[in-house]
């Protein structure tokens, strides 16, 4: 027996979200008294491999033969690795990987899948962990019934370990059969150094209450201050003055940052779906009546253009303090 | 091209959620259902642009029972040609993808679409499970979906940017956001759909892999604690001393 952590990479690099996948399957491999294997793929360094121990592993499993996202290779790959590693738990991230590749393999194994998970398993007998449903309006508590589990976790919802011993790194290339898709092209959206949403920890987030696109230079000043991510209500990526992949909500990026500032949002129901799983909510709003304000920790009912300007100058003096 | 376009039924975005019996069933008093956005927004919509253009059939299908008749009646509507409703409870995601993917090996299908997750259990499951039963090779999270002839040009979200994509049918893709717009269905669209047929088949045994124990709600947030707007170095103090986020 033992459990099996899905890494993910991308351009030679483990992703962030997997550092937590790590931690949280090795801390289920230690109360379970089995063994935590990473398993990884794509030109990841030697030492990057080692260096996962520190999140809990203590074996890695590299495979050097596929280094990008194809779906049937990957499926190949994680398949081979639960037979080799003998696996009965097994752990993806809920981001655009583990969301193809652990409904595949689900499929293939006949083995439960709880999609999304947010935290440790509250109970192993039976196999019980707790997701978001309806959109974050909900939880639900799940139990898998299969031999073998399989649980993708939500990114951001256990803290990263790092303190655990290298881990040996063993090269593992099965035949991945023929993968069917060709990649053509890889456009990056983001600019170099952008905080991307569904890892940020912290979150500046701006709605039609901006009144223009041309407004949202005090929300990225602010945001680059904090080391924050930006994003936006439905309407404003609708109409275009934000990107598509700043939207968050019900039908956009659902995200559940330490801290979420909201600046001129009013709160529909749909919005909040996306955003309260939020640690911390702060809510700037002229209208003292605006639903957010119920879903709020911090809230300041003023105009926007007024107090994030000032806003601006309490984190610059905080940052110069600090 | 035979498209397939798996339909499921969601509460209305707007529905304030409860449960019942000991918690352990979501409340559907008074609640107002429709199509799931995801399913016909962006993938619906798409297999009929794609249809309109190159020509073919959309077929939809749903694993629900008759109360899912109106949400299938308004996605013929919109435009599929035909329905069918495998006729059982939504018991799990594996179950749902079982029957939908027995009914496609029986009628063959060059295009299989569904909505990147349901907005009542965001498990972005389904499509994937159908592929794996299948053995297609799946994409997920599609924004774009191009065809000639065989072959499909895909755009799909990754983190950071975009990844184009190329395959041949059959496949399952999963759509999001940018695939299509919505389309409102209009007067003949909704006479039309009256007559179009709504088969109801019956389900193959299928196994559940995973069971509902219970759901709860978030706790209720506490009195917001107001800030007054001239002091926001009181609010940094605050989010740095008293939450210790920043």
């Amino acid at each position: 027996m033992s459990v099996l952590i899905f890494a993910d990479s991308f351009n030679g690099k483990i992703v962030k979200s997997a550092h937590e996948a790590i931690s949280y399957g090795s801390k289920i491999a230690q109360d379970k008294g089995t063994e935590s294997i990473v398993l990884t793929y794509g030109e990841v360094s030697e030492g990057d491999l080692a260096e996962l121990g520190k999140n809990g592993a203590s074996k890695v499993l590299h495979c050097s033969t596929v280094n990008q996202m194809l779906p049937n290779s990957l499926l190949k790959l994680v398949e081979g690795a639960v037979s080799k590693t003998n696996a009965d738990v097994v752990i993806f991230s809920f981001d655009n990987t583990g969301k193809t590749v652990a409904p595949m393999l689900s499929a293939k194994l006949k083995a439960g899948l709880v999609p999304g998970v947010i935290d440790y398993p509250s109970s192993f007998e039976p196999f019980t962990v707790k997701k978001n449903v309806f959109s974050g309006k909900a939880f639900a508590d799940y139990t898998i019934s299969t031999e073998i589990k399989i649980v993708s976790l939500l990114p951001n919802s256990v803290e990263v370990k790092s303190e655990g011993q290298a881990a040996t790194v063993e090269a593992f290339n099965p035949d991945l059969g023929d993968n069917r898709i060709t990649i053509k092209e890889i456009k990056a959206e983001s600019s170099d150094g952008e905080i991307l949403l569904p890892e940020a920890e912290l979150v500046v987030s701006a709605g039609r209450g901006l009144k223009g696109p041309e407004n949202w230079g005090m929300v990225e000043e602010l945001a680059k201050l904090l080391g924050a991510g930006t994003a936006c209500s439905r309407p404003v990526a609708d109409i275009g003055w934000r990107p598509h992949h700043e939207h968050v909500g019900q039908t956009g990026v659902a995200i559940r940052p330490n801290l979420y500032i909201a600046i001129g949002i009013s709160g529909a129901i749909q919005h909040l779906a996306g955003v309260n799983g939020s640690k911390v909510i702060v809510v700037i709003n002229k209208d003292p009546e605006a639903p957010f304000f119920k879903a709020a920790d911090y809230g300041i009912v003023g105009d926007a253009f007024e107090v994030v300007p000032r806003l601006l100058e309490s984190v610059k003096k905080f940052k110069a303090a600090s | 091209m035979k498209y397939l376009v798996c339909i499921s039924k969601a509460p209305d975005t707007t529905t304030k959620i409860t449960f019942t019996e000991g918690e352990t069933k979501f409340n559907e008093t008074g609640v107002q259902f429709i199509v799931n956005p995801y399913d016909e927004w962006y993938a619906l919509v798409r297999a009929l642009e794609l249809k309109e253009k190159f020509g073919g059939s959309v077929t939809i299908i749903n694993v629900g029972q008759p109360d899912c008749d109106p949400i299938l009646r308004k996605a013929l509507a919109i435009g599929a040609d035909e329905a069918i409703r495998i006729n059982a409870a939504d018991n799990d995601a594996f179950f749902v993808a079982n029957q939908i993917s027995n009914y496609a090996k029986e009628n063959s299908f060059d295009v299989i679409l569904t909505g990147k997750e349901t907005i009542n259990y965001n498990g972005s499951q389904i499509g994937g499970m159908v592929a794996g039963l299948l053995d297609f090779p799946f994409i997920s999270l599609a924004t774009n979906l191009e065809m000639e002839g065989n072959t499909a040009t895909i755009e799909r979200d990754i983190q950071g940017g975009v990844e184009v994509i190329s395959v041949d049918t059959p496949f399952v893709l999963s759509a999001a956001k940018g695939m299509a717009e919505q389309r409102i269905p209009n007067m003949r669209g909704i006479m039309a759909a009256r007559t179009k047929p709504l088969k109801v088949v019956e389900p193959i045994n299928s196994d559940s892999l995973t069971q509902v124990k219970t759901y709860s709600l978030p706790a209720e947030k506490g009195q917001v604690k107001l800030i007054d707007p001239e002091n926001t170095d009181e609010l940094v103090n605050l989010l740095h001393n008293e939450v210790k986020v920043i």
